[in-house]
């Protein structure tokens, strides 16, 4: 009686880890109203210095060399391309890539911000992914803060002189990795949990989200590798001129 | 040159091998999830169902949710103008490489 008790005890508690697991989102996106209206507004604020001047450094890098602009379009097309493809991940489900380290190491994080944004506008808009009233907190995490640390990973690498690709795979591989754990962050501090806080629905929203990416950022940094191989071969000057 | 097309090639395949092998691996998963699922952690959380307090402005247009087969379709749109600036462009600065190559030959004949 007691083994049978025993048993079937086991056989709930691994139940329960199944469904535990399961239900694991593919959206990297903060779903269109999940946030308070203050966070909402919080994130947007927080984004405008970057996107201004995201702007500016456009127009200024174009004056200076305008054959910039096609690697320009061409790191925009990459983020589109990579943010549209919803890949199989070891967990189950499926998410999507970033792409914006690339523009963080050839533009840096203010102008990829723009580019970032563009995707996160037509997502919101055509494809109900993502939404408007998150379009803050999802502009920070992917086009911001993701950038940011690859921007940082790449700088830094850069001047330890590792080796070019072993620094542009890091350096897009764990800043779309970040992208995730900053929508997890976004995420926590709107649900608290009730026990433990903040920090107990991170840890949380973490493993949903940034179990799933681990393999897809692996698959980020690879590309990205790859598309870096065809600029040093095919567009030496420009990256000279960006001095990549 | 030869030795990066081998780089690329050899991660290419992997990129493959990474997305194909889970699909393998994990017969019977869904991969679907869907932003549900997000949802569904929040409510988790909550001990609560949560209602979003906006809906997306093309779900309120049309008065539903967007049909799976017109949301990939969009997908596809977002993949394919993506896809042609960077062949355009890859194209663009290929060829270029081509022309650059042919003219600095002769000049080096000569000398």
């Amino acid at each position: 009686m007691l083994k049978k008790k025993e048993k079937l005890s086991i056989l709930a508690a691994a139940l329960l880890m199944i469904f535990a697991v399961a239900p694991v989102s593919n959206a990297m996106h903060v779903m269109e109203g999940f946030l308070p209206v203050s966070h909402c507004i919080l994130w947007i604020v927080i984004c405008i210095p970057f996107l201004v001047i995201g702007v500016l450094n456009i127009k200024k890098l174009l004056d200076n060399n305008r054959k910039t602009l096609t690697i320009l379009a061409l790191t925009g097309a990459f983020v589109f391309v990579l943010s549209s493809l919803k890949i199989p991940s070891v967990t189950g489900s499926c998410s999507h890539m970033t792409g914006t380290g690339l523009g963080a190491m050839l533009f840096g994080p203010c102008i990829t911000s723009i580019l970032g944004i563009i995707v996160l506008v037509f997502q919101a808009i055509l494809l109900a992914h993502g939404g408007l009233t998150t379009l803050g907190a999802n502009c920070f995490s992917m086009a911001i803060a993701g950038p940011i640390l690859s921007y940082l990973i790449y700088k830094a690498l850069k001047k330890a002189n590792v080796n070019k690709k072993v620094t542009v795979f890091l350096a897009a591989c764990l800043g779309d990795l970040f992208t995730y754990c900053v929508t997890s962050f976004e995420l926590a501090i709107a649900y608290p949990s009730e026990v433990g806080g903040i920090g107990a629905s991170m840890v949380k929203f973490l493993g949903v989200f940034a179990t799933t990416q681990v393999p897809l950022a692996i698959i980020e940094g690879v590309l990205t590798v790859i598309i870096v191989i065809g600029l040093e071969t095919y567009a030496k000057d420009e990256l000279k001129s960006l001095n990549f | 040159m030869s030795k990066n097309k081998k780089t690329v090639i050899i991660l290419l395949v992997i990129v493959a091998l990474m997305i194909v092998v889970p699909l393998f691996a994990l017969k019977g998963a869904e991969f679907g999830g869907s932003d549900d699922a997000g949802s569904e952690m929040i409510s988790e959380i909550q001990g609560e169902e949560y209602e979003p307090w906006f809906t997306p402005v093309l779900e309120t247009a049309l008065g539903g949710e967007l049909p799976g087969e017109i949301e990939s379709l969009i997908f596809c749109v977002q993949t394919g103008i993506g896809v042609g600036i960077v062949a355009f462009v890859m194209g663009r600065l290929v060829e270029r490489k081509k022309w650059q190559d042919k003219l600095e030959q002769p000049e080096t004949k000569k000398a």
